[in-house]
């Protein structure tokens, strides 16, 4: 066995991933946001890791 | 020769019809996301630039570089996030979190784990795509910890966190660039003469890696992360096997509900991690020496500790409020207090996970 195996795995994997999501949630390009955050005008909305509490305390009263 | 180019020629080509079909299908905004996760695959790879083999070399060998590139990278992003972060709050956001035990545990965890494996959240996903069977198995239990760690977070953070504390603006920004200069003076001096000067090539990869988090912080929004990323693969994958998460606060949140339902191509997170796999597949096979190698084998016990490790790296890193890159190289660059503490907590669990690894039969002692 090679990493040439193992690599094809984990992109086929990866590809699956994908591909399996856009079965189920398919994208939208309508209601894609504008090209760059920065002097867009909206708020940041993407998750992110760090985020976890402040996410929350937005969306769940009492939190 | 002729036919090695145009191979090469075909994998750019490649790249770029994937990068320009989640343009067309999902947006431009998350083509450029997918783009700036090649970049950061081809680096990290092409460039051998990382974040645990740098800690290891330091704890063992004394070979500060590595560490040092990577300080020279966060204080480069940080002289450009910090101030854009206080002139534009609202549609730039940190990585800012706060400080707590479960934050100070889960950092340590993850410093242990990512040196049993040998890969933090980067460098497992970069890892996977050049062939390391290592980090293959254990990714998918990282995107497995990271859902329950969480699906399990508030009971944690219950056991005490402090507000959050940020050095903001000019003031925040001289302080963060001290606080990056005394750093990378201590590791200079406890390095070993003749092994503290920066290699070409991390000097290199510390800039582009530092233009590429920039981009990424002003595309997107928001710094360069990973474990969110890993999380909502496994929370998307337990959705569809008929798993109730309506019983956790985290997933049954309305934003968390809103991204579940959501394709990953709008996903920043999961855009950038998969753009590091296949631009590491891409530097592998660019290399066209690297995927022929034979892979190690390995007895039961280590494949076990293996799983375990991918599990403690995504658990702790929720708790964490990040990996190496989310707490560490962004939580820093823009200013979160709790960046420094990660920085600490999970470079002691690194003397620990090193030697795990050693007892585990991962190395030969």
């Amino acid at each position: 066995m090679t990493r040439g195996l193992t690599s094809t795995i984990a992109l086929a994997g990866l590809f699956i991933l994908v591909g399996i999501d856009i079965w189920v949630t398919p994208p939208n390009p309508y209601q894609s946001p504008p090209l760059v955050a920065f002097g867009s005008g909206f708020s940041a909305s993407g998750g992110f890791c760090g985020n976890l509490l402040n996410e929350i305390s937005t969306t769940v009263p009492g939190q | 020769m002729m036919r090695m180019v145009l191979f090469r020629i075909a994998l750019i080509l490649t790249a770029l019809i994937l990068v320009v079909l989640v343009s067309l299908f999902s947006g431009v905004r998350f083509g450029i996301m997918l783009l700036a996760g090649f970049g950061f695959g081809v680096v990290l790879e092409g460039l051998r630039f990382g974040f645990a083999g740098p800690w290891r070399a330091m704890i063992l060998h004394r070979e500060p570089a590595g560490i040092l590139a990577q300080l020279l990278a966060i204080g480069l992003v940080a002289c450009v996030a910090i101030p854009m972060l206080a002139a534009h709050p609202t549609e730039l956001s940190g990585a800012q979190a706060p400080i707590g035990w479960a934050m100070i545990g889960g950092a340590f965890v993850f410093g242990a784990a990512m040196q049993i494996i040998l890969g933090c959240g980067s460098g497992t996903l970069v890892n996977a795509g050049s062939g390391n069977p290592v980090s293959l198995v254990a990714l998918p239990f990282f995107a497995l910890g990271s859902f329950a760690g969480a699906y399990h977070i508030f009971w944690w953070t219950d056991l005490g966190t402090l507000p959050i504390i940020t050095l903001k603006g000019g003031t925040g920004l001289v302080a963060t660039l001290i606080g990056l200069i005394v750093t990378a003076g201590i590791f200079f001096m406890l390095g070993k003469k003749g092994s503290r000067g920066l290699p070409r090539r991390y000097i290199i990869a510390a800039i582009l890696i530092a233009v590429l988090a920039i981009c990424n912080l002003l595309v997107a929004g928001q710094p360069w992360g990973v474990v969110y990323g890993l999380g909502l693969w496994a929370a998307k994958g337990a959705v569809m096997l008929g798993f109730d998460i309506s019983s956790s606060i985290f997933w049954a949140a309305s934003s968390s509900v809103g991204r579940l339902n959501s394709s990953v191509l709008t996903d920043y997170t999961s855009l950038t991690n998969i753009g590091m796999v296949i631009g590491a597949v891409g530097v592998s096979v660019w290399r066209n020496r690297d995927l022929s190698q034979p892979v190690p084998s390995y007895p039961l016990r280590t494949w076990f500790a293996v799983i375990v490790a991918g599990l403690a790296l995504g658990y702790a890193s929720r708790l964490a409020f990040g990996c190496n890159v989310g707490a560490f190289f962004s939580g820093i660059s823009t200013g979160s207090l709790h960046g420094w503490v990660w920085f600490i907590a999970a470079f002691m669990g690194a003397f620990l996970g090193i030697r795990i690894r050693f007892f585990v039969g991962l190395e030969p002692s």
